[in-house]
């Protein structure tokens, strides 16, 4: 007999402001077997989708939370049971005792894996669940309710003219359900309506957030009209929404633009990037001068680093670059963040994005990637934009929009100090801030360096 | 005003309508000579003579189906079953005759059947039924199940002049224990209105009958845990007030039907499933039962106390929806 444990896996928290997770895709199911710190499911959260590992080996005996639930942080989700053990319960109280049924299971799953079940093996599965009598599921009583999760008509009824959400009401019901009396009480005490979902950052206790609507309906599903499609937003859309919406309710936007001649950077890259790829393997992107350029620029202009905490204003001696990055399928957008990027120099800046930006694409961000910026360059001229106005990453003051590098015709005096008129591969760079902290001529002066040094690149400097 | 038993109420209201109709007429087991096996019809024969106060052979359906007869040549009989378990006799007669005269023939049937039923007192399965539901479920048929002496008096004159068969269930646990005060003077009460034996705003508890008193005990206790209990008294099954049992709900979003009849098809059904189809986004939990159990009623005295729904089934099944 197998002497281990079965083992919970649980909701991860994928940040400190995160309080749920939507499970997108279990990648083992139910008598799978499992290695530990194997990829066991993809989950989605309003910052992050990720993968999640297996904390132990053995066998999925139980999965407790379907594709597409959301669920609180610290829930458990699955059981994993040790291999040969799939009968034994844990010491404390499981969700649902094994049953001769799991046993079946984890003989499968040793099949799949193309062992021949020796008869020894067989033994070791059977008798244990073969001893112990199934019990009613504990989630349900006689009357087969669920506790605490049911939402009676009523409730839901004046949740909806109220625009109230039933999670955030403490119910007085048995098992926690919310009654009616509950949720009249809450609209009574004037709570306001759906909060907004994710709270701000705990740096910034203070932040101003978006008023609260009191007489907004919920959002129930819309109906889909004719020639119409409807799907419902996932949790990342929502997490977009919401802060796009809180930031443009929170800062003082002005976006001012540069033109920078890249004539050097464009020559000097031509000569780095076959050494790059060759010697280090990495791609040496225009975005990596532009970041370097920018990183150096805030050492000058600090308060473009700085934040906004009630009526103080903080400023970091270390830059945490965020680098927006478009997921695949117009499924969102994600801002893995470099720390400490003012330790990097040209290869560490592009091998540092190179990575940041795989890493969002195949969903291996952990939560640590993703918090903490403290300033942000986004990069849509890669598709050909040329300007742009960007939304500031909360509670970040300012953030940096590549535009696309374009030929132009342009003027320049030549070396006897003649106008002449040149071909140069010009880019526009736009620079969002919040004019609550930073004023134009600190924004401009600070781009004005940023430009300086894109044109005036050292190589010894980077 | 004066002070009078269930059963004098009853008694006093048949008198009354017999002293001003002459075209009512009382048949039945026993009724005449003896005066009734509970003693309802004391006196009458005296007072009206053998030819309104009639002995009746034991022939339910010759007692129903000579009233419906008579009524189909303009009299107002009351028949009474000695008890409303003996009904199963007249049921072709009633069901199939005087039921659907009116519907047939244009014909109205102004019959009234009194029939003593329910339990409490070790009758057994044979004398202590509440057949209701079964009379419910026949089109043309009215239903009166009277809870106090006024009710009471009030109903037999109404039921005596409505131009349909109506079914007078009076309750015999109620004949003699149940006094309140009567008016003296003759007057009707009308079918399709509930009264609020007691007003609540936790639960709305539906009832009829001798059900009536266990509820109203029910709700004293629950007050004490600070569970308040509105209790209607339906007093009419058919017609039955809807409004009032759905304007109820939607002030405590809680229901539970209680009745002495057992479950299964019982007339709490219809009324917890009309609750459901029309005031679903009211409730704040499951619409309840508390009834007999699918069970002949049993003699022994335990027994029985175990089959009709107590006081302590009903403060049990109020706070078990209240907790919800």
């Amino acid at each position: 007999m197998a002497t281990g444990t079965a083992v919970d896996v649980v909701m991860p928290q994928m940040g400190v402001s995160v309080s749920e997770g939507t499970i997108t895709k279990w990648l083992k199911q139910e008598g799978d077997a499992v290695e530990p710190d194997e990829a066991l499911l993809e989950i989605s959260t309003d910052k992050v989708d990720t993968e999640v590992p297996s904390p132990s080996g053995g066998v999925v005996q139980k999965i407790l939370a379907q594709e597409g639930e959301t669920v609180p942080v610290g829930t458990t989700i699955a059981v994993i049971a040790p291999e040969g053990g799939a009968g034994e319960e844990p010491a404390e109280a499981p969700p649902e005792p094994a049953t001769a049924k799991a046993a079946e299971e984890t003989e499968k799953a040793s099949g799949a894996e193309g062992e021949t079940p020796t008869d020894e093996k067989v033994e070791e599965a059977a008798p244990a669940p073969a001893i112990e009598e199934p019990k009613p599921a504990p989630e349900a009583d006689g009357d087969g309710r669920r506790e605490g999760k049911f939402v009676s008509p009523v409730v839901a009824r004046i949740a909806s003219e109220h625009g109230v959400d039933v999670s955030q009401v403490e119910g007085t019901g048995r098992g926690g359900r919310v009654t009616k009396k509950d949720i009249l009480k809450f609209i009574e005490s004037g709570a306001p309506a759906r909060e907004a979902a994710p709270a701000p950052p705990p740096e910034a206790p203070e932040a101003p957030k978006a008023p609260a609507k009191p007489t907004e309906p919920a959002p129930a599903a819309a109906p889909a009209g004719a020639g119409e499609t409807v799907e419902p937003m996932s949790a990342m859309r929502k997490g977009i929404a919401e802060h796009m919406r809180r930031s443009l309710d929170t800062a003082a936007h002005v976006t001012t633009t540069f033109e920078v001649d890249l004539s050097k950077v464009v020559a000097i890259r031509e000569g780095l990037k076959r050494e790059y790829e060759q010697r280090h393997g990495v791609k040496l992107t225009y975005l990596a001068f532009i970041a370097r350029a920018t990183v150096d620029a805030i050492g000058k202009w600090p308060w473009m680093n700085a934040e906004l905490r009630g009526d103080s204003i903080v400023v970091k001696n270390y830059v945490n670059l965020g680098i927006a990055v478009a997921l695949e399928g117009g499924k969102g957008l994600i801002v893995p963040v470099i720390k400490n990027a003012e330790d990097l120099n040209l290869l560490g800046i592009a091998r540092a994005i190179q990575d940041v930006a795989e890493r969002a694409r195949t969903k291996k961000l952990v939560p640590d990637d993703v918090q903490g910026g403290t300033f942000t360059i986004t990069n849509p001229g890669g598709y050909g934009a040329i300007h742009g106005t960007p939304i500031i990453s909360q509670p970040q003051v300012g953030i940096l929009d590549v535009e696309a590098m374009v030929k132009r015709p342009v003027v320049i005096e030549d070396d006897t100090g003649k106008d002449a008129i040149a071909i140069r591969p010009m880019m526009n760079l736009c620079l969002a801030y919040d004019h609550r902290l930073v004023d134009g001529a600190y924004a401009a002066q600070f781009m004005r360096d940023v430009k300086t040094n894109l044109q005036t690149w050292d190589e010894a400097a980077y | 005003m004066a002070v009078k038993t269930y059963l004098q109420a009853i008694s006093d209201g048949l008198r009354q309508e017999m002293q001003r109709d002459e075209r009512v007429f009382v048949i039945g087991e026993d009724v005449g000579v003896y005066g009734g096996a509970f003693k309802v019809t004391q006196g009458f024969q005296e007072e009206f003579g053998a030819w309104r106060v009639i002995d009746a052979p034991l022939s339910e359906t010759a007692i129903v189906g000579g009233c419906t007869g008579a009524a189909i040549m303009g009299m107002r009989p009351v028949a009474e079953m000695q008890f409303a378990d003996f009904i199963s006799c007249a049921w072709d007669q009633l069901v199939t005759v005087a039921a659907k005269q009116r519907y047939r023939a244009g014909t109205p049937i102004p019959i009234t059947v009194r029939l003593p039923s329910g339990g409490g007192f070790s009758g057994g399965p044979f004398h202590s039924q509440n057949p209701e539901s079964s009379f419910a479920h026949i089109p043309g048929l009215k239903i009166v199940c009277p809870a106090t002496p006024a009710d009471a008096k009030g109903l037999i004159a109404q039921a005596i002049q409505d131009p349909n068969p109506v079914l007078y269930f009076e309750h015999k646990h109620l004949y003699r224990r149940i006094k309140d005060e009567v008016p003296d003077e003759r007057y009707t009460t009308p079918f399709g209105e509930a009264r609020v034996h007691r007003e609540g705003t936790d639960v709305t508890l539906v009832t009829w009958g001798a059900m009536v008193y266990t509820a109203a005990e029910a709700a004293e206790q629950l007050e004490q845990d600070g569970v308040s209990v509105e209790i209607l008294d339906l007093r009419t099954l058919i017609p039955w007030d809807k409004e009032a049992v759905l304007r109820s709900v939607e002030k405590t979003s809680k229901a539970l039907v209680l009745h002495e009849d057992t479950r299964t098809g019982g007339f709490g059904a219809e009324i917890v499933a009309t609750i459901t189809e029309e005031a679903f986004e009211h409730l704040d939990g499951p619409v309840k039962r508390v009834t007999a159990p699918d069970a002949p009623v049993p003699f022994s005295p335990p027994l029985e106390k175990a089959f009709i729904p107590q006081v302590e089934d009903v403060v049990a099944g109020v706070k078990d929806l209240a907790e919800y």
